[in-house]
């Protein structure tokens, strides 16, 4: 699927729900619980399950990013699977966050 | 994206948790909703929704309501003349304005409709005073303030304890960026709606505040009171930032005293980079204060370094900024972002060897009174319009109260002429309202111009200083 950043996408196997902050041209194959992710507003399959292996969570506020860092996610809504490209599993981007400032 | 969004995480995500006054996260996207509907149905469509009201509970209600519709929200500053007021609701025309009594609405949270997905509007439209006479429309699009809360903060991050106190006017881009982050990272906002620093205190102890912004005006008055009673210390307050306009070294000295187990921020941003682009956090400020070194020490008096996703740049003097914060836009006007993306600030500064930004002032004529940006033209036009003033050039001299104060040279009508400074004074009042308006006029024979007729300002500073 070609994603751009503002993309909404929802997990195919739980209410998991993300949003893009920034992503490489062209086609990513964004999924959670290794099925295939389904943009906001459209049906998903019915009866999918996460694949063995694809169960580590998506955690609300958390951004996930590649290993090449070219694509980044938000989790706007948790689930219980994990988020991948392909096969590859994305990783969570540790924040260092500032004092607050206002 | 649209930042309706941060709400519809924090909804979800903090639902029970207080947002502000006895409102939840949750209650706040009810409200909003019902903001968006109602700004939704509106016939003719508007495109922005104006604010006029002071701070106060509807803060985040107002904002993200607007945002839901995809609709810009406008804070205009409620203490301009009415005129002026009514000039600039036209200029965002067609705009609805938001009322009070819309509060009431969305308490059975029966609308459910979704946030625009991708809104065609700016999130924020924000009058600036600049350097012209006609206030500018800077603009915040929705993916600017997204990218300051993603760089910069961690979502849910606040603990259920902590609670901001938000003292600076809705109008200022630090009173939008307080009620974003604080809704982000799930803090209660308890807003104030006009600032006096012994309410301040005594709203800070009612209301068990962790975490306050201020003005330097508002710090130096809030340590005024404490120096004279330092028991009236906020109990649970644990972080102070401030910003908005330079901020005088004896005062945070003085603050830093008085209030020693607070941990100080200095914020520096402009409205056209979504609020704080640089930031000198506590350890900076115990650092500098507990040093005897010079160079150490005067750290205390800069801006501290760039925050994740921000760069800095001094060309001729000049900061130069980039990062996807950066707005830069106006309605109506060319953006004021350069083809690399960069945006000259107008601000002159010196960045050092470890990214340390000191900004020594504006490189236009900007006053900058108590963290209100006042244009010359502006002061110096609404003078002219009184029958005996022929020519007028409004300058900022230093205050220790206001960080600088309003002052005119002006030049009578007729030769061997002269008028009433008072009434003169009065008159001001009442054309520009009480922020904008000089306290001190003086009279003069002639102006000092170039040779091309512009107003040496500069040398009208040092004559009225030489006064």
């Amino acid at each position: 699927m070609d994603l751009k950043a503002g993309t909404r996408l929802r997990s195919a196997v739980d209410e998991a729900e993300v949003i893009v902050v920034k992503a490489p041209g062209g086609n990513v194959d964004l999924r959670a619980g290794g099925h295939p992710m389904v943009p906001v507003g459209e049906d998903r399959p019915d009866g999918a399950s996460a694949e063995p292996g694809f169960d580590k969570g998506c955690l609300l506020g958390k951004r996930y990013v590649d290993e090449s860092g070219e694509l980044e996610i938000l989790c706007t809504k948790a689930g219980t699977a994990s988020l991948s490209v392909g096969s590859e599993p994305l990783e969570i981007k540790e924040a260092k966050p500032l004092p607050s400032s206002d | 994206m649209n930042v309706a969004m941060v709400l519809d995480m924090a909804a979800d995500g903090l639902g029970d948790r207080r947002a502000v006054g006895d409102l939840t996260y949750a209650q706040v996207r009810s409200k909003a909703r019902a903001v968006a509907a109602r700004l939704r149905g509106m016939v003719p469509p508007v495109t922005s929704m104006a604010s006029l009201l002071p701070n106060g509970d509807h803060l985040p209600v107002a904002l993200f309501g607007a945002c839901w519709a995809g609709v810009s929200y406008a804070p205009l500053n409620f203490r301009l003349p009415e005129a002026t007021q009514s000039d600039l609701l036209a200029r965002l025309a067609p705009a609805a304005r938001f009322a009070q009594e819309w509060m009431n609405d969305g308490a059975d949270g029966d609308d459910q409709a979704p946030f625009v997905d991708e809104p065609e509007r700016p999130a924020v439209l924000l009058f600036t005073s600049g350097t012209s006479a006609a206030p500018k429309a800077a603009v915040l699009r929705h993916d600017n303030l997204t990218a300051y809360l993603f760089n910069t903060l961690e979502f849910g991050s606040a603990g259920e304890d902590e609670a901001a106190l938000v003292a600076v006017p809705p109008f200022h881009i630090a009173g939008v960026a307080a009620v974003l982050s604080s809704t982000y990272v799930g803090r209660r906002i308890v807003p104030m709606a006009r600032f006096d620093a012994d309410d301040w205190l005594e709203l800070a102890a009612a209301e068990s505040i962790t975490h306050a912004f201020v003005v330097p005006t508002m710090l130096a008055r809030i340590v005024a009171v404490l120096a004279d009673d330092p028991g009236r210390r906020p109990p649970a307050l644990r972080s102070l930032a401030y910003g908005g306009a330079r901020m005088p070294l004896p005062v945070i000295e003085r603050a830093l005293e008085l209030l020693p187990d607070v941990e100080f921020v200095n914020a520096y941003g402009l409205t056209e980079t979504s609020s704080t682009v640089a930031v000198l956090g506590p350890d900076d400020h115990r650092a500098a204060i507990a040093s005897s070194d010079p160079n150490v020490r005067r750290r205390l008096e800069s801006c501290g370094r760039a925050v994740p996703g921000v760069e800095f740049r001094i060309v001729d003097g000049e900061v130069w900024i980039r990062g996807d914060q950066v707005g830069g836009g106006y309605v109506g006007i060319e953006s004021q972002v350069d083809a690399d993306g960069w945006l000259h600030t107008g601000d002159q500064g010196v960045l050092d060897d470890e990214g340390y930004l000191w900004v020594l002032g504006r490189a236009d004529d900007t006053i900058i009174r108590g963290g209100e940006n006042i244009s010359p033209a502006e002061i110096e036009d609404a003078l002219m319009r009184h029958p005996d003033v022929a020519a007028a050039a409004a300058v900022g001299l230093p205050d220790t109260e206001w960080g600088e104060k309003v002052a005119a040279m002006v030049v009578p009508r007729g030769v061997g002429q002269s008028f009433d400074a008072d009434q003169l004074r009065d008159w001001a009042r009442q054309q520009l309202g009480s922020i904008k308006a000089p306290e001190v006029i003086v009279p003069a024979g002639e102006l000092p111009l170039t040779a091309t007729g512009k107003v040496l300002r500069r040398v009208v500073r040092e004559q009225l200083l030489e006064r």
